[in-house]
């Protein structure tokens, strides 16, 4: 079944600690790829059938007003098979 | 003097804001997050707690609760209007403030005595200060380092519009040290740490915080 | 997997049935057909699997504990005693007070910050059972070396558990321990205690009576949560390989907690409800046979009522599952309606899933067919007893024999440096890297926490009444000697309380141990038992309840027996209260209580990797006449501050003293070595206003209490004979570790 996904991540220029703390304990573990880290939120909703273009758009109108918070995160909506 | 003292499902120092109200000579009036009745009160503390559990983001569930409607008109009319901590993140997630609050730098939820210079004197809630007076009351808290845009910084800054900053190291990487800031109109004032926990030395740091609830029920007599 | 019930085990009494799976001997196996006549359904067997282990059934430790009971105290101050939730005191003006101290150790080891957060999560239970408002926490943890790996993984986990879960339930963090030694490794232990308020009308047992009453299932939904983690977890070691059994570890969400404590607390102030349990270690299983048990023993259970978070979970799993946040209540018809209300005001899942019945027997249907049909008492109460083999173990003759070997400081370099050192030790040094995590302040009553003796809380706004709670252990005087290391820790505990002013009332514990099948650890065990009961009988302190931890060992090492005993205080106006410390110059310094070349188990010793010797021999009867001392002298304003010695001794109680709020002291001692790392029990440094000096003088003799000057406050250092020690390196010394070793 289809679903949305909805994905939140900090503006670029707000302070992650998270993420630097994630970046911080890779290399702790033996892994050195990572040049930076920074740590988000995905919603995964789940609607009747496939998404229509309407409910994409309402999804967009929810995101902006509850699943982020606009002054310091960025969202992005897709749709996932 | 009747002050409403906000309970959304997770608060917790609602019943400490009343007890502060009534030491500072007023009378709370408690509110319950989903009936839409300020019950005719003079001013409205939102409490520190982890309303809904900090779920989604600190404050953003509570902020649609049914008590939020009649308290935003409220303030924009001019009534006085405190937000503690978990408050604070209300007033920054339902706008009436700018900014959001974030996870402390170092990650980890911080409990202490908190020196702050009180620097706006002329909003409801800080009156009772002196320009420039430090104070000693209790922060604490996870999510409490205060973040905006550079923009919204200056407007802060100039109009100055910050009631309280953090004194010596950073407690939470806040911008600028910001504690606590104001709305243009000086009737609605955000603040991260607890003053209704500094109102005697028998159980606080100091008295410190009685101040915060004397200067709006002089307000309220004017 | 067709649905087992009782008819169809009555006709197919052969079925394999996987009981040792299950955590469940042979021979407990064959007593449960004997007590059904037939061999159990699926469902009995899980039932009676979780809660004839270990944890729950005490069959290990039964026959000593029940010592509490026949040496136990009568105390008019004891309203509910052993064998309830929590045992409940009176505390004056009409309040009782309930608190209790419970482990959560193995799961935190497996999953350290989930197993301290609901660790939390179930002792606040508990206490909201008994109808009283939880008002304050504590937690003594304990963990291996301080830079050992495994304690970098845990520690910081467990810590912001015990944080994450007791902030957001809105509980003030009064005190705890933080201890380490290797000892610990692969066992961390986390006790958490919760203490209580109500009027003693509140007070609420867990009893299903009246037929017809209902049985409410209210919290959160049921889930896969921790399923068989009492029978699988704590009845177990750990392989030595690491933690093998993942799956067991529930999860909490304090916010549901939050919340199911004020919904309770209406329900409870509107008097809905006729009996009241927890969902705990073996959930439902617990809560249905202990309620039935309470009652007149018949209960009618529709287990498909059970709100569901996984509507694939079987009715075996349903029983186990330890998904938190849950209550059980025994309602009246005629009160339901209103209980419903409160529930949906605050948007807490209820369902009624059954009654009480005037039969004998406990009755759980799924969809109509019988799957559990059992006299409840053989589930919750009359699980086997075991009498398990006792030696006392051949270390204990040898390490008797030890010569502790350590330096002793006398040059002023050398007192310079071994009270530096003592300061700037885990065990000892400064805590607020971990304290800071927890919030102090919320509720607005507390009065004392750490890094003070005992954590003190006002329970009544106007006559100012408070109560206080200390916890305390100590591993290595109960691994000398048991008997006399419980009697230690119980008189220190009590001590702690009393320095304050605060009178002892009250006891809980909680017993970590290794494993019972091992006599040597048996024996251990036993005689802590022995030695705290005979200690709170001396002292007349009741003991109210408490925890058994066993099986914390890997592989074949047991832990250090660490009995941890809470006492709980009550003093009738905390602004009188004696502060730990001193902030002026020009008072006198006075040591309470002789000292002794007391090195047996101190830290000192441990320092220098000496663990043998003679543990000291407890004195209860000075410790009560120096306990009185130290109520009366608040009383009658006599000390301006004290603070007891134990851990690091004299060196370390001064250096406490000293930093709390910046003032130095001048101290002369004789035999300065041993006088400040010796850890001689019963003592307690207090300052007093010269014009204190005859008060003093006069109450101690009259306690026959030793009463020895040993310095001066003032000054910006610690001036112990010629050694001088400014106050800004003692404190880089003492609070720069934490930080360093969890950053």
């Amino acid at each position: 079944m289809a679903k949305i996904v909805v994905d939140v991540m900090l503006k670029p220029e707000i302070l992650d600690p998270q993420g630097k703390a994630v970046a911080a304990a890779l290399p702790r573990l033996g892994f050195s790829f990572a040049k930076d880290v920074r740590q988000g939120k995905r919603f995964e909703i789940e609607v009747d059938g496939d998404p229509t273009p309407a409910q994409l758009a309402e999804v967009e109108k929810a995101a902006e007003k509850l699943l982020s918070n606009p002054v310091i995160e960025n969202f992005t909506v897709r749709v996932e098979k | 003097m009747k002050i409403g003292v906000v309970t959304f499902p997770g608060t917790l120092d609602d019943r400490d804001a009343a007890r502060a109200v009534h030491h500072a000579g007023g009378e709370a009036i408690s509110l319950w997050h989903n009936d839409a009745d300020l019950k005719g009160v003079d001013a409205v503390i939102l409490p520190g707690g982890f309303s809904y559990g900090d779920y989604l983001r600190c404050g953003a569930i509570s902020r649609f609760s049914p008590v939020m409607e009649p308290i935003i008109d409220a303030a924009k009319g001019g009534m006085p209007l405190l937000g503690i901590c978990n408050g604070f993140q209300v007033l920054a997630e339902a706008h009436l403030i700018p900014g959001a609050l974030t996870r402390n730098h170092e990650l980890h939820f911080l409990c202490r005595d908190q020196k702050l210079t009180i620097e706006n004197t002329n909003t409801a809630w800080t009156s009772s200060f002196t320009q420039g007076q430090e104070i000693l009351i209790p922060l604490k808290n996870g999510e409490g380092a205060y973040m905006c845009d550079d923009q919204t910084l200056a407007e802060l800054e100039s109009e100055g519009r910050i009631i309280a900053r953090y004194v010596g190291e950073n407690p939470n990487g806040s911008r600028n040290l910001i504690a606590g800031i104001t709305n243009e109109r000086g009737n609605v004032v955000g603040l991260m740490p607890h003053p209704e926990h500094a109102i005697d030395s028998l159980t606080g740091p100091s008295a410190d915080g009685l101040g915060f609830f004397t200067s709006v029920l002089k307000a309220m007599v004017r | 997997m067709a649905l087992d019930t009782v008819a169809i085990a009555q006709a197919n009494p052969n079925t394999a049935q996987p009981f040792a799976d299950l955590g469940l001997k042979p021979d407990e196996y064959a007593s449960i057909k004997q007590i059904l006549g037939r061999r159990p359904t699926s469902s009995e067997l899980a039932m009676y699997s979780v809660m004839w282990s270990e944890h729950c059934s005490y069959k290990s430790s039964k026959v000593h504990l029940k010592q509490f009971g026949e040496k136990a105290v009568k105390s008019d101050a004891l309203l509910v005693g052993i064998g309830e939730n929590a045992g409940v005191v009176d505390v004056g003006q009409g309040y009782a007070v309930t608190f209790k101290i419970e482990s959560h150790n193995h799961p935190s080891f497996i999953e350290p910050y989930q197993g301290a957060a609901t660790g939390v999560g179930g002792i606040v239970r508990d206490i909201l059972t008994m109808g009283a408002r939880p008002i304050a926490i504590m937690d003594p943890l304990r963990f291996g070396p301080a830079d050992a790996p495994d304690t970098r993984r845990v520690l910081p986990g467990i810590i912001a558990g015990v944080g994450g879960y007791g902030n957001c339930l809105g509980l003030p963090n009064i005190g705890g321990e933080v201890v380490f030694d290797e000892t610990y490794i692969g066992n961390p232990l986390v006790n958490a205690l919760c203490v209580g308020v109500m009027k003693h009308s509140d007070i609420k047992l867990a009893k299903a009576a009246g037929a017809g009453n209902l049985v409410v299932l209210y919290g959160a939904k049921t889930g896969g949560d921790g399923i068989g983690g009492v029978s699988v977890l704590a009845s177990e070691t750990f392989e030595s390989k690491g933690p093998a059994k993942r799956p067991a570890v529930q999860v909490g969400d304090p916010f549901v907690e939050k919340v199911l404590i004020e919904c309770s607390l209406e329900i409870f102030a509107e008097d809905l409800v006729v009996g009241i349990q927890d969902l705990g270690g073996a959930g439902l299983s617990c809560a249905t046979s202990e309620l039935a048990s309470g009652g007149s023993g018949g209960m009618k259970v529709q287990l498909e009522k059970v709100p569901l978070r996984d509507p694939s979970l079987s009715p075996e799993e349903i029983l186990m599952s330890e998904s938190q946040e849950r209550m059980c209540a025994i309602v009246e018809p005629s009160k339901i309606a209103r209980f419903l209300e409160i529930c949906e005001k605050w948007d807490v899942t209820v369902s009624v899933i059954g009654e009480v019945t005037d039969g004998k027997h406990l009755e759980i249907t799924w969809n109509g067919e019988l799957i559990v049909d059992v006299p409840p008492r053989t589930v919750a109460h009359d699980g086997p007893v075991y009498n398990r083999p006792l030696a006392q173990p051949a270390y204990i003759d040898s390490v008797a024999k030890e010569v502790i070997k350590v330096p002793i400081p006398s040059s002023a370099d050398e007192i310079k440096a071994t009270v530096l050192k003592l300061a700037a030790t885990p065990n000892l040094a400064d805590k607020s890297w971990v304290t800071n995590q927890y919030d102090r302040y919320v509720q607005g009553n507390t009065i004392q926490s750490q890094p003070d003796d005992s954590g003190m809380v006002r329970i009544d706004e106007k006559t100012h009444l408070g109560v206080a709670v200390a916890t305390d252990a100590n591993a290595n005087w109960s691994y000398l000697n048991p008997y006399q290391g419980a009697k230690l820790a119980l008189a220190e505990a009590a001590r702690n309380i009393a320095t304050a002013g605060a009178k002892p009332l009250a006891v809980t514990n909680c017993l970590n141990f290794g494993s019972p099948e091992d006599p040597g650890v048996m024996w251990q065990f036993a005689e802590s038992v022995r030695g705290l009961a005979d200690g709170c009988l001396e002292m007349g302190l009741p003991i109210t309840g408490g925890n058994v931890s066993f099986y914390n060992q890997t592989g074949t090492v047991a832990i250090l027996p660490t009995p941890v005993i809470g006492v709980l205080g009550v003093i009738d106006d905390v602004r009188t209260r004696t502060p730990m410390s001193f902030d002026r110059a020009g008072l006198d310094l006075y040591l309470l209580g002789e000292t002794h070349e007391d090195l047996a188990g101190s830290e000192w010793a441990y320092m220098h990797n000496q663990r043998g010797g003679i543990a000291p021999i407890a004195d209860l009867q000075r410790e009560m006449r120096l306990i009185e001392l130290l109520v009366a002298g608040r009383k009658k304003k006599i000390f301006t501050a004290a603070h007891d010695l134990s851990q690091g001794g004299l060196a370390a109680t001064l250096t406490e003293m000293v930093l709390r709020h910046n003032t130095g002291a001048t101290i002369e001692l004789e035999s300065v070595g041993i006088s400040l790392l010796s850890e001689t029990p019963g003592r307690v440094v207090v300052a007093i206003d010269p014009g204190q000096t005859q008060a003093l003088t006069n109450e101690a003799s009259a306690q026959k209490i030793a009463l020895t000057k040993i310095g001066v406050t003032g000054g910006d250092a610690l001036v112990i004979n010629q050694a001088s020690i400014s106050l800004s390196e003692l404190r880089t010394a003492h609070t720069q570790t934490f930080p360093k070793l969890f950053g």
